[in-house]
């Protein structure tokens, strides 16, 4: 359950966060990598070295979908069923696997905000964030 | 036994000799009951943990955070066998105060980006690595003497 105060802080964190996607994405992929290796078995056919293209795309193209469901947080399902499709019958990524990338943005998200990166901001963020991966695997079974 | 390299073990010991056991205790613990509020269960006798604010101005759950963080100095000082280290805090976890082990890892992971915030650029990947490392040890270590 998200209030209005912590939608409308969610949209004003990822707006920030948009014009810098593939620096905010790629940390966070780099940190999952390191941190759960076995996260990269999904990514054997990519070159995740750090700095890389790929890293930067990719993490780029999450933190953009990310930041286009904060700004349709009342309509997350619809917004994301497109990707809730493709990560049920093509990715098929382990359910669990979300809660990692999960944390792992919460870390970049504390390194690059310091202090701002309240308590509140901390528990909408990771509300929002759980919401959002329970919608991507709603369509697993 | 846990393997730790050279790099690990400066990594970790260079965290804790640098924390600041009175702010990051209170803020640790602050955060995980207002991130993870059915954590608060286990502070009925704290008195006001109404909101947010209240949480982290509350004094008797401020002092108890830096209790738990002192706690981790255990871990830090016997990083080979931590497993034993933690054998009575772990009974005292399960047998006196039931705490659900589920919760050390919600802990934990508020420590961690608490510690995120403050080192910033320094809290790089490996770093992480190597302090999720040690706390899921930590962590392991607390929840076995459960039966």
């Amino acid at each position: 359950m998200l209030s209005n105060y912590e939608k409308e802080l969610l949209v004003k964190i990822w707006d920030k966060m948009t014009p810098v996607a593939e620096d905010i994405g790629s940390e966070a992929l780099l940190r999952m990598f390191t941190t759960f290796p076995k996260t990269k078995t999904y990514f054997a056919h990519l070159d995740i070295s750090p700095r890389s293209e790929h890293l930067r795309s990719h993490g780029k193209k999450i933190v953009l979908a990310i930041a286009e469901g904060a700004r349709n947080i009342n309509n997350l399902a619809t917004t994301l069923a497109p990707l809730s499709r493709f990560h049920a019958y093509q990715l098929r990524i382990h359910p669990t696997n979300f809660k990692l990338l999960n944390h792992c943005m919460l870390v970049t998200l504390a390194c690059h905000m310091g202090d701002e990166f309240c308590p509140v901001a901390h528990a909408a963020m990771d509300k929002f964030l759980s919401a959002f991966s329970a919608v991507l695997s709603e369509k697993y079974r | 036994m846990v393997e730790w390299t050279t790099e690990e073990r400066a990594i970790i010991q260079g965290i804790f000799s640098k924390l600041d056991y009175d702010t990051v205790g209170p803020e640790s613990l602050a955060r995980c009951l207002i991130v993870y509020p059915w954590t608060q269960r286990y502070f009925g006798k704290f008195g006001n943990l109404y909101n947010a604010d209240t949480i982290l101005a509350n004094p008797m759950l401020g002092k108890h955070g830096t209790v738990v963080l002192r706690g981790l100095l255990t871990a830090v000082n016997n990083m080979d066998d931590i497993k034993n280290a933690y054998t009575q805090l772990s009974e005292l976890h399960s047998e006196t105060l039931h705490v659900d082990p589920g919760n050390f890892r919600l802990l934990a992971d508020c420590l961690t980006v608490i510690v995120a915030g403050k080192m910033k650029a320094e809290f790089t990947p490996e770093v992480q690595a190597a302090l999720q490392k040690f706390l899921s040890v930590v962590v392991s270590a607390l929840s076995r003497q459960y039966h």
